[in-house]
C-alpha cells in the first residue's frame, strides 16, 4: 500500500547543488517561452498541475485505531485543498516516520521508558499529486496510547518543490517552534494525567489491601481468592511503581538541549516561558510525589476524586482516544495553531518573493545602527530566524560525533525515485534499502538502551546536516562573487556606487576602508563602475533572487554596522510583484485582497471615513502596508502643495511640523501623507501625534516631530495659538485652512527629487518605495558621516578647528548644500544617540534646534 | 483673527509689548539644544551648583532634586521639607582630608536641613526655629554658617547654634554679605545692619555694630562686589556702593527710568501700562562691573570708574529676576516673561552722538523702541564710556517666569521656572562632538572599530 513513497530527505546542499548552483542557468520559469503556455493564464503559478490552489499546512495523526488520518489544515478552508486527497496524503506522510517509537519495555529494563525523541524532519514529494511537503514528525505522550506515544505530523504542503527544499531551514525552525509548543503542553498534560492515574492506583491499592485482609481473615491465607487478591495487589503495586517512574521521567525532562542549532535562537526567546512552565511542572510534581507518600485522607482533600481501577484495562479499540487539544494543554494547542497560522502566512507566495523579503529582513537585521530611522520595525521573531544563519554561518554541528550516524539515519528516508542527479557527490551511501532501515532500527534500539540522550543526539545530527551545506554554499557564493553583485539591480544601487567614485575624483576624502567601520562588509569597494552602469541600464529584474543560504557572500559576513544599498531589496521584491499585477500569481492576488479587506475592516471600526485614512491607532504597530497606503496621500500632497518640499525638509531635518486646521479629517489626511518622512518614526509611530486638541508643551516638541493640531475658537484654541506663537522658532506651521506653510527656507535639489510635483509616479506604493529608496541613500550617507573618524576626531589637541572644516567639506563632497547638511547632521545625531543608548530611546533625549528665519509660503 | 500667525512678524509686534525682538536668526547664540527636566511639582526657585557635574534645584514643593547636568539624569530626591524652600546654599567642608559638599536648605516649615547629595541622607535637621529663615550665608574661613530670618543665627558645622541676635523686626533679614574682619552686612528692610562676629576661643558672639539707613525704601538686593566694596539696591531704584571696611558710601545712583517721550502716542500707551518698575530685584557683579536688574531693564555700572557703562530700560517684557555677568563681557538675564536673554556689551558706533538711531537702529522695524531712546540719555549726560547692550540671543522654552539660571560653562546653562520645569540649554555643536567621541569610544569598547 505504501509502496515506495517518494520521500526526499533534506540532505547536504551538494546533493542538489548541481541543479541549483548556477542561478543563471536554471530559470526556465523565468524565460520567455513560458508565456506561450496558453493553457495557463498565469505563467508564474506553479500550482497549476496540483490539485490544491495554494500552499497549506496539514496536521495528521497515525491513529492506533484507524491508521493515518488528517486532523486539520491551515488555513482551515476546504477550498484551499481543493480535490487534494488529504487522507491519502496523510497516509503517505505518516508512513515515512522512520523513528518507530521506541517506547515500551526496552530489553533489559523492567519498566517502560519514555524517550524524549527529537522530531524528525523530512521532505516528501508526490509527483503524481504534484505535491511536495516538508513533513515534521513528532510524538506526544498519552497514557492510554500504545507505548504511551501518539505519533503526529505536521506538513507544509506546496506544489513547488524548490520552495520546500530551499526553505527547509526556515520551515524546520518554524515547525520546530510549533512542535515545541505542542510538546511542552503535552508534557504538562501528560504529567497531570499521570498524577491522576497514580491517585487512582493508590486508591485501588488501599481498597485491594483491605479486601485482601478481609479475604485472608475469612478464607485463610492460601485460599484462591486471597491469592488472587494478593496477585492483583502486586500488580497494582507494580503499576504504581511504573507510573511513578514515568512521572519522574517526564518531570525530569531535560529543560533544553542547547546543542540543537535549530532551537538555540528560538529557545532564548521561549526559554523564559518554557522554563517557567517546566519549573512549575517540576515543583508541582515533586509536591505531588511527596503527597503520594502521604496518607489517603490527604489525597482525598484534593480536587480529584480517585477511582477504582479495574484489573484489566479496556482494549484499545473500545476507548475513545484523546483529541490533540486534550493531549496538549488547550492554551498550548491554540498557541500552536497561532504559530502555524503565522508560519503559513510567512511562507505564502513565490519563492522569489520569500527570498527577497528574507534577504531584506536579514539585511535590515544587520543594520540595526540605522534601520530605526526609516525602516519598518520588524517582528523580532522573523528576522532572528535568519540571523542564525547569517551570524554564525559556521556553527558546525559537523564536529559532533553523531555525524556519521546522521548520514545513515537520513539515508533511510531517501526515496530512490527522487534523488536528484547531483546525488553522486554525496558522501554517505545514497541508496536506501530495507536492510538499512532494519539496521537503523536495531541500531536505534541499541542506542536506546543507553538512555534517551544518545537517541537525541542522532536526531540532532540529522537536523545538523544543513549547516555544512551552508558552508559549501558560502564558498560557492564566494566564487560567484562578481555575478552575485549584479543581482542587486536598482537604480539606487548605481547612484550609491557613484558616491565613492565622486569622492575619489574629488581626491579630498580618502574613502579607504580604514575610516569606515565594519569594513569587511562594506560593499563600497566592490561594485565596479562598469557594474554600476550595467545595473543602471537594466532596471528589469532579470535574475531570480538567491536564497539567503546560497546567496551573496556579502550577506554572510557579519556587518552589524553595515549600511548598504541592498537595503531596498525587500522592496524590490514587492515592486516586482506589484508591477506585474496583470500576471499576478494567485497567492499575491489573494494577499492583495486581504490587504483590502484589512483596510475595510479597519474603516468600519472607525467613526469617520477620514479618520480611517490614518494609520495611527492606539497601541498598534505601523506596518509597511500602512506606509505604502500612505504613499498615495503623500503623492497627492506633493502634487497639491508647491511647498511640499519645504515641509518634507522640516521633517527630515528634525524640525517639528505642526499641521493646523479646523477639520480633523483634513489634518489627519495631511499627517498621513507626511508621516513616513519622519525619521525614527518608532514602532507605533510614537513621534507622530495625528490629532491634538489641547495646547502642546515644550516637551511635546521633543517627543513629537509631526503634530496635527486643532484650530478652535474656544479659549483652549487661543491658548493653543499662544503656544504656537511662543514656540514658533522651534516649529514649522502648515496651515491647512489657508494653505500656507511657515518654515525655514529650503533651496536644495535633494528633496526636489524626493518630492517632485511633476513626478510620473502614479501609484502610492510605488512612490513610497521611491521615497524609501531615497531615504535609504540619505541614511547611508548619514551613516558614513557619523562613522568617519577623521571628520569627528581631532588629530591632536590643536586640531579642533580643522575637524569642523573637515566635517563641512565632507558634507560638501557628498554633494549637500547647507540645508541638506542639516538633514544629514540630524540623522547622524539620531544615529549617534541610538547607538550610544541602544534601541531604548529614553524620553530624556535632548531636543536640537537651529536659529533660522522662517518664511511664509503660500500656494 | 489668526492672521498674526500667518502674517509673520509684523503682526506679532503689535501683540507683544514694545520690548526687543531679536528674530529667529541668532548666530551668536550657541544654545541649540535643550533638555527638559521634569520632577518638581511647583515653582522651582533655586539652583545650586554642587560640583562640575551636579546641581540641586529646589522650590515651592519642598523638594530638593539633584541632577546631572550632562545627562539630565535625576540623581537623588531629597525629601523632608513640608513647605516651600526659602533658601538653599552649598556648604563645602573638609572631612578626612577630602572636600565634601553638602547642601543646607531652609524652609517655610521653620526647619533647616543639611543634606548629603551623594547619599540623599538628611544629615542634620533643626525643626524648632522661631521664624522661617530667609537667607543663608556660609563663612568658609570660620567654618560656620549663618541663617537670617527675624534674627541672625550663627551655626557651626554640626548644626549647633553658636549664638544669635535679639529679635529685630518683622521685616527680618533678607540678604547677607560677608565683609572683611569678620563683619557681616545684612539687609533689613530699608537699612543695612553691620554685625560683628567676636571669636574668643571656640565661642562666637555676634553683635550689631552699625545701622546704615541711607536707603529710602526696602532693600531687595545686597551683593559682594570685590574685597573693598559691596553694593545694595532698593525698591525705588537706589543703587549704593559701600566701602567694605568703613561702611561709607562710595557711590550713589538713583536709577530713574524716566518717563518716555511726551508725544501723544506714548502717553496714550502709558494709560494702558502700569507705571514703570524701578525696583532693583537682583544684582550681580564680577568685581568691576555691577549689573542691576531694574524693573524690566538692565543697568550696568562700573564701580571702579563710578560710572554707568550701559543700560537698557526695557530689556524684557516683564521684571528681570536674575542676572549674571560673564567673564567674556556677556550678560544674561532672565525674567518673568519666561525668557532668558543674552546680551553683549558693544561700543557705540558713534559715542559722541546721543543714543538715537544708531543705538536702536537695528530694531527700527519695531517702531516703538526707537521712540523711547532719547530721554534716558538725558539722565546721564554723554558719558564717554557709554556702551550699548546688544541682544545677541534669547532662550525661549519656559512657559512661566524664569526664576533663576545657573551656568555650567560649556556644559550648558540650567534654567528653572514657575512652570515647574528645569531646562538645560546646551551648545548643540559641542554636544554633537561629545556624542561622536562617545560613539567612537563605544565602538572601540565593542571591538567594532
Amino acid at each position: 500500500m505504501i509502496g515506495s513513497p517518494d520521500v526526499v530527505a533534506f540532505t547536504k546542499e551538494d546533493d542538489f547543488g548541481d541543479s541549483f548552483s548556477d542561478p543563471c542557468s536554471l530559470p526556465e520559469e523565468f524565460s520567455v517561452p513560458l508565456f506561450a503556455h496558453a493553457a495557463n493564464a498565469n505563467p508564474w503559478t506553479k500550482t497549476s498541475y496540483a490539485k490544491f490552489s495554494k500552499d497549506f499546512i496539514l496536521v495528521s495523526e497515525f491513529s492506533e485505531q484507524v491508521g493515518p488520518q488528517p486532523l486539520l489544515t491551515i488555513p482551515n478552508d476546504p477550498k484551499v485543498c481543493g480535490t487534494f486527497d488529504l487522507n491519502y496524503f496523510s497516509l503517505r506522510i505518516m508512513s515515512v516516520d522512520y523513528q518507530a517509537s521506541f517506547v515500551g519495555h526496552p530489553p533489559g529494563s523492567n519498566y517502560p521508558k519514555l524517550n524524549f525523541v527529537e522530531d524528525s524532519k523530512v521532505v516528501l514529494g508526490d509527483s503524481k499529486e504534484g505535491a511536495f511537503a516538508y513533513v515534521h514528525h513528532l510524538t506526544l505522550y498519552d497514557l492510554e496510547a500504545r507505548g504511551f506515544v501518539r505519533p503526529f505530523c505536521m506538513a507544509y504542503i506546496s506544489a513547488d518543490e524548490k520552495k520546500i527544499m530551499h526553505q527547509f531551514q526556515e520551515l524546520s525552525s518554524e515547525f520546530s517552534q510549533a512542535s515545541e509548543f505542542l510538546k511542552s503542553g503535552n508534557r504538562k498534560a501528560f504529567a497531570n494525567e499521570l498524577e491522576k492515574k497514580l491517585k487512582d492506583l493508590e486508591y485501588t491499592r488501599s481498597v485491594l489491601h483491605k479486601e485482601t485482609e478481609l479475604q485472608k481473615k475469612n478464607n485463610g491465607c492460601y485460599s484462591t481468592q486471597a491469592i488472587e487478591k494478593a496477585n492483583e495487589l502486586a500488580n497494582v503495586e507494580k503499576s504504581i511503581y511504573e507510573h511513578k517512574d514515568l512521572l519522574r521521567q517526564i518531570t525530569s525532562y531535560p529543560s533544553r538541549k542547547k546543542k540543537d542549532v535549530d532551537f538555540v535562537q528560538r529557545e532564548t526567546e521561549k526559554l523564559a516561558d518554557i522554563s517557567v512552565l517546566d519549573d512549575t511542572l517540576n515543583s508541582n510534581h515533586s509536591d505531588i510525589a511527596d503527597k503520594t507518600v502521604e496518607t489517603e485522607s490527604d489525597s482525598r482533600k484534593s480536587s480529584y476524586t480517585p477511582q477504582l481501577i479495574k484489573a484489566k484495562s479496556a482494549k484499545c479499540f473500545d476507548k475513545r482516544l484523546k483529541t490533540m487539544e486534550e493531549l496538549c494543554d488547550a492554551n498550548f494547542f491554540h498557541q500552536t495553531l497561532e504559530q502555524l497560522n503565522i508560519t503559513e502566512k510567512s511562507f505564502r507566495g513565490d519563492l522569489c518573493f520569500i527570498y527577497t523579503s528574507q534577504i531584506g529582513r536579514a539585511l535590515l537585521g544587520k543594520q540595526r545602527v540605522t534601520s530605526f530611522l526609516f525602516e519598518e520595525w520588524e517582528k523580532e521573531g522573523t528576522s532572528k530566524n535568519l540571523n542564525i544563519f547569517s551570524h554564525n554561518p559556521t556553527v558546525p554541528i559537523l564536529n559532533l560525533p553523531g555525524e556519521l550516524l546522521s548520514l545513515e539515519s537520513y539515508t533511510t528516508c531517501i526515496d530512490i525515485d527522487h534523488i536528484k542527479p547531483g546525488v553522486e557527490s554525496m558522501e554517505g551511501p545514497p541508496e536506501s534499502s530495507l536492510s538499512d532501515i532494519t539496521q537503523e532500527t536495531s541500531e536505534a534500539a541499541d542506542t536506546e538502551t543507553k538512555g534517551s540522550f544518545s537517541s537525541d543526539k542522532s536526531i540532532e545530527a540529522f537536523g545538523g546536516v544543513s549547516p555544512s551545506s551552508l558552508q559549501t554554499n558560502y564558498f560557492d557564493g564566494l566564487e560567484r562573487k562578481s555575478k552575485v553583485s549584479i543581482a542587486s539591480p536598482s537604480e539606487s544601487a548605481s547612484s550609491y556606487v557613484a558616491v565613492p567614485q565622486k569622492m575619489t575624483d574629488g581626491n579630498l576624502v580618502p574613502m579607504d576602508a580604514a575610516c569606515c567601520i565594519g569594513q569587511d562588509g562594506f560593499i563600497f569597494g566592490e561594485p565596479l563602475p562598469e557594474l554600476a552602469q550595467e545595473c543602471c541600464g537594466d532596471t528589469v529584474v532579470n535574475q531570480e533572487p538567491l536564497s539567503l543560504l546560497q546567496g551573496d557572500p556579502a550577506l554572510q559576513v557579519d556587518y552589524i554596522l553595515e549600511e548598504s544599498a541592498l537595503a531596498e531589496s525587500p522592496n524590490m521584491g514587492l515592486t516586482f510583484s506589484e508591477l506585474n499585477t496583470g500576471v499576478l500569481s494567485e497567492e499575491v492576488a489573494k494577499i492583495n485582497i486581504e490587504y483590502v479587506s484589512d483596510s475595510t475592516s479597519f474603516m468600519s471600526a472607525s467613526t469617520s471615513s477620514d479618520r480611517a485614512v490614518s494609520p495611527f491607532t492606539y497601541g498598534s504597530a505601523l506596518t509597511l502596508k500602512q506606509k505604502k497606503k500612505a504613499g498615495h496621500s503623500a503623492l497627492r500632497f506633493i502634487r497639491q502643495y508647491p511647498f511640499a518640499q519645504q515641509a518634507i525638509f522640516c521633517l527630515l531635518s528634525g524640525r517639528t511640523l505642526v499641521i493646523l486646521g479646523v477639520d480633523e479629517g483634513t489634518v489627519r489626511k495631511l499627517v498621513n501623507a507626511l508621516f513616513f518622512f519622519v525619521p525614527n518614526l518608532g514602532k507605533y509611530g510614537e513621534t507622530v501625534q495625528p490629532w491634538l486638541s489641547s495646547p502642546f508643551q515644550l516637551t511635546d516638541l521633543q517627543r513629537w516631530k509631526l503634530i496635527g493640531l486643532q484650530r478652535a475658537a474656544s479659549p483652549a484654541g487661543s491658548s493653543i495659538l499662544h503656544s504656537l506663537n511662543r514656540y514658533s522658532r522651534y516649529i514649522s506651521i502648515l496651515d491647512c485652512d489657508s494653505k500656507t506653510l511657515r518654515c525655514p527656507p529650503y533651496k536644495g535639489t535633494l528633496i526636489s527629487h524626493l518630492a517632485d510635483h511633476r513626478t510620473q509616479i502614479k501609484r502610492g506604493s510605488t512612490y513610497f518605495l521611491h521615497v524609501q529608496g531615497m531615504l535609504t541613500q540619505l541614511t547611508a550617507k548619514a551613516f558614513l558621516y557619523t562613522f568617519c573618524h577623521h571628520i569627528h576626531l581631532p588629530m591632536d589637541i590643536n586640531d579642533q578647528g580643522s575637524v569642523t572644516s573637515r566635517r563641512t567639506n565632507f558634507l560638501l563632497q557628498l554633494g549637500y548644500t547647507v540645508e541638506e547638511s542639516k538633514i544629514v547632521q540630524y540623522l547622524s545625531e539620531l544615529i549617534k544617540q541610538h547607538y550610544i543608548q541602544g534601541s531604548s530611546m529614553g524620553g530624556d533625549q535632548s531636543f536640537c534646534f537651529n536659529y533660522t528665519t522662517s518664511y511664509l509660503y503660500k500656494i | 483673527m489668526l492672521r498674526w500667525i500667518l502674517g509673520g512678524r509684523e503682526a506679532q509686534g503689535t501683540v507683544e509689548s514694545a520690548a526687543l525682538f531679536i528674530g529667529e536668526e541668532q548666530p551668536k547664540n550657541c544654545f541649540t539644544e535643550m533638555q527638559v527636566l521634569k520632577g518638581h511639582f511647583d515653582i522651582v526657585r533655586f539652583l545650586v551648583q554642587i560640583d562640575d557635574l551636579r546641581f540641586a534645584s529646589a522650590g515651592d514643593d519642598g523638594l530638593v532634586l539633584i541632577w546631572n547636568v550632562e545627562t539630565g539624569d535625576h540623581l537623588i530626591e531629597l525629601r523632608g521639607h513640608t513647605q516651600q524652600i526659602t533658601a538653599m546654599i552649598s556648604y563645602t567642608f573638609i572631612r578626612g582630608g577630602n572636600a565634601h559638599t553638602a547642601l543646607i536648605t531652609a524652609s517655610s516649615d521653620r526647619t533647616l536641613s543639611l543634606w548629603d547629595p551623594d547619599s540623599g541622607n538628611r544629615v542634620q535637621n533643626i525643626s524648632d526655629l522661631q521664624s522661617p529663615v530667609k537667607c543663608l550665608l556660609v563663612l568658609v574661613r570660620l567654618d560656620v554658617w549663618l541663617s537670617g530670618g527675624n534674627e541672625l543665627c550663627v551655626w557651626n558645622r554640626d548644626f549647633e547654634l553658636q549664638c544669635k541676635t535679639v529679635h529685630h523686626s518683622d521685616a527680618g533679614i533678607s540678604a547677607m554679605v560677608e565683609l572683611p574682619k569678620n563683619f557681616i552686612a545684612a539687609a533689613m528692610d530699608k537699612e543695612i545692619v553691620i554685625f560683628k562676629l567676636n571669636l574668643s576661643g571656640s565661642d562666637i558672639a555676634v553683635m550689631a555694630m552699625r545701622h546704615l539707613a541711607d536707603h529710602q525704601d526696602t532693600i531687595h538686593s545686597l551683593i559682594h562686589v570685590n574685597d573693598g566694596l559691596f553694593a545694595s539696591g532698593s525698591h525705588i531704584g537706589e543703587l549704593i556702593i559701600w566701602d567694605s571696611v568703613d561702611w561709607t558710601i562710595q557711590a550713589y545712583e538713583h536709577i530713574l527710568w524716566e518717563e518716555p517721550a511726551r508725544d501723544g502716542q506714548s502717553e496714550f500707551k502709558l494709560n494702558h501700562q502700569k507705571p514703570i518698575e524701578r525696583s532693583i530685584q537682583h544684582m550681580s557683579s564680577d568685581g568691576e562691573y555691577i549689573v542691576a536688574a531694574v524693573g524690566s531693564g538692565l543697568y550696568v555700572y562700573n564701580v571702579l570708574m563710578k560710572s554707568v557703562v550701559a543700560y537698557r530700560r526695557i530689556a524684557h517684557d516683564s521684571n528681570v529676576l536674575h542676572t549674571v555677568l560673564q567673564q567674556d563681557g556677556c550678560l544674561m538675564s532672565c525674567s518673568e516673561d519666561g525668557s532668558v536673554r543674552m546680551w553683549e556689551l558693544q561700543d557705540l558706533p558713534l559715542p559722541a552722538e546721543p543714543a538715537s538711531s544708531g543705538f536702536f537702529g537695528m530694531f527700527g522695524t519695531f517702531g516703538r523702541s526707537s521712540k523711547q531712546t532719547g530721554p534716558p540719555a538725558k539722565k546721564i549726560p554723554e558719558v564717554p564710556g557709554l556702551r550699548s547692550l546688544e541682544l545677541i540671543g534669547d532662550l525661549i522654552g519656559h512657559s512661566g517666569a524664569v526664576q533663576m539660571f545657573l551656568s555650567f560653562k560649556e556644559k550648558g546653562l540650567v534654567t528653572c521656572s514657575t512652570d515647574h520645569l528645569l531646562i538645560v540649554w546646551k551648545d548643540g555643536e559641542f554636544q554633537s562632538q561629545l556624542r561622536s567621541l562617545a560613539v567612537f569610544q563605544k565602538l572601540q569598547e565593542n571591538q567594532e572599530l
